[in-house]
């Protein structure tokens, strides 16, 4: 049987864009964010919502043995879901960071008033300029981080039961 | 003080415009590379999601800052890793990527040499 080799090339090259397609149809190509976990937050300095001379930045979380950051907004529906997580998370060893998120400050205080004020600090972030910095792509997302401000675990959407057992065990 | 005047209008209608355009032109170069993260199939200079905005408005200050294209890029690959940008750095896992075109060119080109050297051969024949 006779094969010539430009026969054999172009079998060899439609058998590799094949084997390519496949691979490719396999891969999940869904943003995800597993491999920002370890990474730090760095640079940010926070204003607080109702009073724009009181701020914090890095230095101050690094007293904290976890902090746990939530971006949230008045408009978001899913974030008055969560809410009662982290008025729960609230009581425990652990210090909450509310940023928010594209929000007025009338209806961000009618929001705290309303289901109740789990953070120890509301800071502003009225452009989303903030919620960059901590790679944030949408609300409700919440960051927890540890006195190094590294990233140890990021929830993407509301926080469900399990989300909060996971941020217990982690923060034991 | 005349001439000044001139000269200034001279700069401001002529040349003002031209800078523009190189800060715009750079600009729209980062966000064409630039992934959408919340739409679909989208680059940052097609979107108008909130989520684009925020990343233009980020882009935008750090070009007044004076940072450059692959400091933006590395910026926000460490906030969002490698998948929001479309033109991915060289590493081990892609080198195929980088290379896949150029060993393509090459095999086209082999093909090609076989197939009119195989012609010519006939046509002696």
């Amino acid at each position: 049987m006779k094969f010539s080799i430009s026969k054999v090339i172009i079998f060899s090259f439609v058998f590799f864009s094949l084997f390519i397609f496949w691979q490719g149809l396999k891969k999940n190509n869904n943003y995800n964010t597993k491999r920002l976990i370890g990474s730090r937050i760095s640079n940010f300095q926070l204003i607080e919502i109702n009073n724009n001379t009181k701020s914090i930045s890095e230095e101050d979380l690094k007293n904290n043995k976890f902090t746990l950051v939530n971006f949230f907004a008045s408009w978001c529906a899913p974030c008055r879901i969560e809410h009662k997580y982290l008025v729960n998370l609230s009581n425990k060893k652990i210090k909450i960071i509310g940023i928010n998120f594209k929000d007025k400050k009338s209806n961000a205080n009618n929001f705290l008033k309303e289901l109740g004020n789990p953070y120890s600090f509301v800071g502003q972030d009225f452009d989303g300029k903030i919620s960059i910095l901590f790679g944030v792509y949408g609300i409700p997302e919440t960051i927890l981080i540890d006195n190094n401000l590294t990233v140890i675990k990021k929830i993407i959407g509301p926080i469900d039961q399990i989300q909060y057992n996971e941020i217990l065990n982690l923060i034991k | 003080m005349k001439t000044k005047r001139i000269i200034f209008i001279i700069y401001f209608f002529l040349f003002a415009p031209l800078h523009a355009n190189e800060n715009y032109s750079e600009l729209s170069e980062i966000y064409k590379n630039l992934r959408c993260l919340v739409c679909q199939g989208q680059s940052v200079a097609d979107s108008n999601s909130d989520f684009a905005s925020t990343i233009k408005l980020v882009v935008q200050d750090q070009i007044k800052e004076g940072k450059t294209k692959e400091e933006i890029y590395d910026f926000l690959i460490s906030k969002y890793g490698e998948w929001i940008v479309y033109q991915p750095a060289l590493t081990k896992n892609n080198f195929l990527l980088w290379f896949l075109p150029y060993l393509v060119l090459i095999l086209g080109g082999l093909i090609i040499f076989f197939i009119i050297r195989k012609s010519r051969h006939n046509k002696a024949n």
